[in-house]
């Protein structure tokens, strides 16, 4: 394994390419302000895509409460900005590093659960940190927190989802990750393989948390305000669609989904209603059609490029 | 394998076409804009940015047709500056974020100015991009101060206006009524903790109505789902109120007042704009159950002055439905505009904003109304009793100057 | 004294049609294994027909509520055939965000049909008695009575259908084997749809009688209903039909006392931490038997 391989250049120029390519586009005015924006939401939900996708895709566990952490992230990312007057990346890291807190503490008890029951378990969670967000009178209570600086710019939105995907996708291919993937397939063998499961399950919550906590962190300084009502339980389900319609323990599969779900609602924008009407009703038909998700548990490699490229090389590349 | 292949080609070909049209798209309307404003009888692109689905899409529905109602009059009566004045409705989800794409969007389609959003949340999300790009925005119910005001820096946001009131106000004049006209000296407060506007009305009214010599002997608060009343009321009842005041929206309100009067507590129950709907009287129960109701409100369908009637029978015709207040302050809100337009002189976003703010004595159906220095309409309060379930104009009253601090 | 009682006798009857909603999950959730989201929407169409029927038909009440139920029994049954049937083999996950999907779409079909404005059902539609207890202190409403009535009666006829009747046996078959009960010569498809009409049902006079007591139809009503009688139905121990009965009871109590003593935007939170207490000492519900999970 190599680091310096042909192909592992090949990808890290790609990723700088794209870095000056819309830098070079954004300086020249051709990608639009209402683009931005959108480009700014499409980094912030690959992010939750991911993380969640490490969660619920490659260690199984049906977790409903991403937007909890999301609001822990941003909540306290922000204190640090507006109410302490810290620099941006040290919100940034408490922001995460408090989700990720969060994430263990929540895991550990709630982890002992099993499929659905842990879902509800999280879902309620994420309701708790919405509640006590709109109780607590120094982060604004239902009203939220105004006027945050827009420090999340494309240099830090871009570098934070390639350091998320990055980081992500050599965590599953590390040994920590291979003993999350033996959870999920199967928990009582991977035990008997001398796996500490829990310890596995909790690990993988946690750096769920931790970027979803990013996520938060990005987003409440990109969007100028943050109120308890934005991290419903419905953005949790939102996140959750992106990783399913993508496929589940696909990373590319939830970039792809996360795009195609930004971008397709960016652009329906004056249907209005009917917007959500045609989103439910694909959202169903892509599921029973294709259940899988779009990817399935495949990722989508530079082998794709070849036309001769070898057998399929299993669930996470290689 | 390979169709599988084949498939995720397409789909990610798909995407990027998705993406690069959607540039192609933009760029194309922004061309029309320009043009537009050159070409002789051309029109004015007036953007809408309301929730339009999601959890409010009822207020920011009743908005859209109150605002192009009155675009479909301003136009048939020859438009403004010689030109009609074209909207472009887009949805913004109930969401912040979506509020603020929108607001991006409607800028790059070339508007001259932004109603809406309806809701103060959406609202702040797109004051930047107002305050960025030049355009005026102007919320038709977005009730917060420091929507149209920044309390960080001590001054107004140039480009945010507003057509309702703020939250202050109305809580003056209704716990001045309370007091000096209903004689009540004991009051319970029953407010939707989950709600800017009715904390807000809240905090004024507390403040006002012990300032007078009153009392509020109970208080309670509900948030957005909640179905039963019945705990709250029952403990503002047993702690003596005379009049229980309940500053929020109908929906909560009507079932208020029914489970109010269905345990027999029949003091009188006051309110604000939120109360205004056709559809309270059922939501309460019937007629007899809004016996000594009161509310303070924008306008009172039953004012007599010709344009109130005017406006209600036109609503009633397009949409075969009562206008509420949201309704109401959506078609005043593109009057304003058109007004403002009318006086800038040219279809020009910083000269629009100029003569918003210069706004005077302008005759609309809510009254005789004037901005303040930090954009805040000063206007009459309506007094409205509902009377055998009709609402009646019980008085008129100037609202006092809302101070910041 | 008497306020609490008059707080307890809320909390029941806003329990009783959690537990109506909550039956409707426990039975789909125990012969599927599927957390049906979309029931909570059910609960609105339910509402939607008896409003139309009212206004629009001009029937009584009673006639309203059996064209309430009977339209989404059959409404359920369509559902679980073309969403969910073609999933029962596939990832649990996907049938999930199948069911995500139909909620929304009923959700905002129903704004965009129906309208955004709240509606409520003219006044008289029922009459509304008072009665007082405890000299007066306390009072329950006809409605708040005829909420528990039907909730009992409902629970009972269930108890009914699935222990003594040939459809019932099946139904437990199903939940505890699906395999051997096919193989036992039991359609599985067909007790699936009834297991779905009958929840449905259930849900479709809970969304009747929730629009009746609260006077208030609109297209999102049956989404916080719903995720309520989803935690209701955990708590008492999913799969477990008296569990349902005695979650949503316990639920509506609970909500009762802390609005009325607490503050009611606590009410939520204390909900959810009452949920995660109970799946944490109690995973199997309050009813629940302690069960080995199965390799």
């Amino acid at each position: 394994m190599g680091y310096f391989r042909s192909k592992n250049i090949a990808i890290f120029l790609v990723i700088i390419g794209i870095y000056f390519a819309v830098d070079w586009l954004l300086e020249e005015g051709i990608i639009t302000k209402f683009q931005q924006v959108n480009l700014m939401l499409l980094g912030i939900n690959v992010i939750l895509a991911t993380s969640l996708n490490l969660i619920v895709g490659f260690t199984g566990q049906l977790a409903l409460g991403h937007a909890g952490f999301m609001a822990i992230g941003a909540y306290v990312a922000t204190i640090f900005t507006v109410k302490l007057g810290q620099p941006f990346a040290l919100a940034l890291a408490v922001g995460s590093l408090a989700a990720a807190l969060a994430g263990v503490l929540i895991g550990l008890p709630t982890l002992r659960l099993r499929g659905d029951y842990l879902a509800i378990a999280t879902l309620g969670f994420g309701e708790i940190i919405r509640g006590l967000a709109v109780n607590i009178e120094y982060v604004g209570g239902a009203a939220g927190i105004m006027g945050i600086p827009r420090l999340t710019t494309w240099p830090w939105l871009y570098a934070m989802t390639v350091l998320t995907v990055v980081a992500i996708k050599n965590f599953i291919n590390s040994t920590h990750g291979r003993a999350c993937l033996a959870v999920r397939e199967n928990e009582i063998a991977a035990e008997a393989m001398g796996i500490n499961t829990t310890y596995y399950k909790v690990l993988a919550f946690t750096l769920g948390a931790f970027f979803g906590g990013l996520a938060g962190g990005l987003y409440a300084h990109y969007f100028y305000l943050i109120q308890p009502s934005t991290f419903s339980f419905l953005r949790s389900f939102d996140i959750l669609v992106m990783v399913v319609l993508g496929g589940m323990g696909s990373l590319t599969g939830s970039v792809i989904a996360a795009a195609a779900i930004t971008l397709v609602n960016a652009l329906l924008q004056d249907l209005a209603l009917l917007r959500m009407v045609i989103y439910a009703a694909l959202l169903v038909a892509v599921m029973i059609f294709r259940p899988q998700g779009l990817m399935g548990n495949k990722e989508l490699t530079l082998n794709i490029l070849r036309p001769r490229g070898g057998a399929d090389r299993g669930i996470v590349g290689d | 394998m390979r169709s599988l292949r084949s498939i995720f080609f397409l789909a990610v070909t798909l995407l990027l076409l998705a993406f690069v049209s959607s540039c192609g798209q933009a760029q194309q309307s922004q061309g029309s804009g320009g043009q537009g404003g050159e070409q002789q009888g051309g029109t004015i692109k007036v953007g809408l940015n309301l929730e339009l689905s999601g959890a409010v899409a009822t207020y920011g529905t009743n908005i859209k047709n109150g605002i192009l109602l009155a675009l479909e009059e301003i136009n048939a009566a020859g438009g403004v500056l010689g030109m009609k004045l074209e909207p472009v409705v887009l949805d913004n989800a109930s969401k912040a974020e979506e509020a603020m794409s929108v607001a991006s969007k409607l800028v790059e389609q070339g508007v001259v100015a932004i109603l809406g959003p309806a809701t103060t949340g959406a609202t702040k999300a797109c004051i930047p991009v107002a305050m960025d790009n030049q355009v005026p925005l102007i919320s038709p119910s977005a009730t917060a101060l420091d929507v149209t005001y920044d309390p960080q820096a001590k001054k107004v946001r140039d480009f945010i206006f507003r057509t309702c009131f703020t939250d202050p106000p109305q809580a003056i004049v209704a716990a001045e009524f309370a007091f000096n006209e209903l004689g009540v000296k004991k009051a319970a407060i029953l407010y939707d903790n989950g709600n800017d506007y009715s904390k807000g009305l809240y905090r004024v009214f507390k403040e006002e109505f012990t300032k007078l010599g009153g009392e509020i002997v109970a208080e309670g608060s509900f948030s957005e789902n909640d179905q039963d009343f019945r705990p709250l009321l029952t403990r503002a009842s047993q702690a003596g109120a005379e009049l229980i005041y309940v500053p929020a929206y109908y929906g909560q309100v009507g079932k208020i007042i029914a489970q109010a009067r269905e345990l027999d507590i029949q003091v009188p129950m006051m309110g604000a704009d939120g109360w205004d709907s056709p559809e309270l009287v059922n939501l309460a129960g019937g007629a007899d159950n809004l016996k000594d109701t009161y509310f303070t409100n924008h306008y009172s369908p039953a004012d007599p002055s010709e344009k109130v009637r005017a406006f209600v029978q036109a609503y009633k015709a397009k949409y075969n439905a009562e206008p509420d207040a949201f309704a109401a302050l959506g078609y005043e809100t593109a009057y304003m505009l058109a007004d403002a337009i009318k006086r800038a002189g040219k279809a020009d976003p910083v000269a629009i904003k100029d003569a918003l703010a210069a706004t005077k004595d302008f005759e609309g159906i809510t009254g005789r109304l004037s901005m303040d220095a930090n954009h805040n309409p000063v206007k009459e309060v309506s007094i409205i009793a509902i009377v055998d379930g009709k609402q009646t104009l019980k008085a008129k009253k100037m609202a006092p100057e809302v101070k910041v601090d | 004294m008497a306020e609490l009682v008059q707080q307890l006798i809320n909390g029941l009857t806003l329990g009783g049609i959690y537990a109506l909603i909550a039956l409707g999950y426990t039975m789909v959730y125990g012969i599927i294994q599927l957390i049906n989201f979309a029931h909570g929407d059910i609960l609105m169409v339910a509402a939607y027909v008896a409003f139309f029927a009212i206004t629009v038909l001009k029937v009584g009440v009673v006639p309203a509520l059996v064209l309430a139920v009977v339209f989404c029994a059959l409404l359920g049954v369509a559902i679980e055939r073309i969403a969910y049937k073609p999933l029962r083999q596939a990832p649990r996950l996907a049938a999930l965000i199948t069911a995500i999907g139909v909620s929304l779409f009923l959700e905002n079909g129903g704004l965009w049909l129906l309208g955004t404005d709240f509606r409520s059902f003219p006044p008289g539609t029922v009459n509304n008695y008072t009665y007082t207890l405890l000299g007066g202190t306390v009072r329950i409403t006809s409605m708040q009575l005829l909420i528990l009535a039907l909730t009992l009666l409902v629970m009972v006829i269930l108890q009914y259908i699935v222990h003594y009747t040939k459809v019932g046996k099946a139904m437990r078959a199903v939940a505890y084997d699906k395999e051997a009960a096919a193989l036992m010569g039991i359609n599985v498809d067909s007790v699936v749809s009834v297991t779905f009409a009958l929840g449905s049902a259930f849900a479709a006079v809970a969304g009747v009688l929730w629009g009746l007591y609260y006077n208030t139809v609109h297209p999102l009503m049956g989404l916080m209903p719903g995720l309520k009688a989803f935690v209701a139905a955990v708590i008492g121990g999913i799969g477990i039909i008296p569990g349902a009965m005695a979650g949503g009871f316990f639920l509506g109590i609970i909500e009762a006392l802390v609005s009325g003593y607490g503050s009611s935007e606590l009410r939520d939170p204390v909900v959810f931490i009452l949920l995660i207490l109970v799946l944490l000492f109690r995973p199997a519900g309050l009813l629940g038997k302690d069960t080995v999970e199965k390799v």
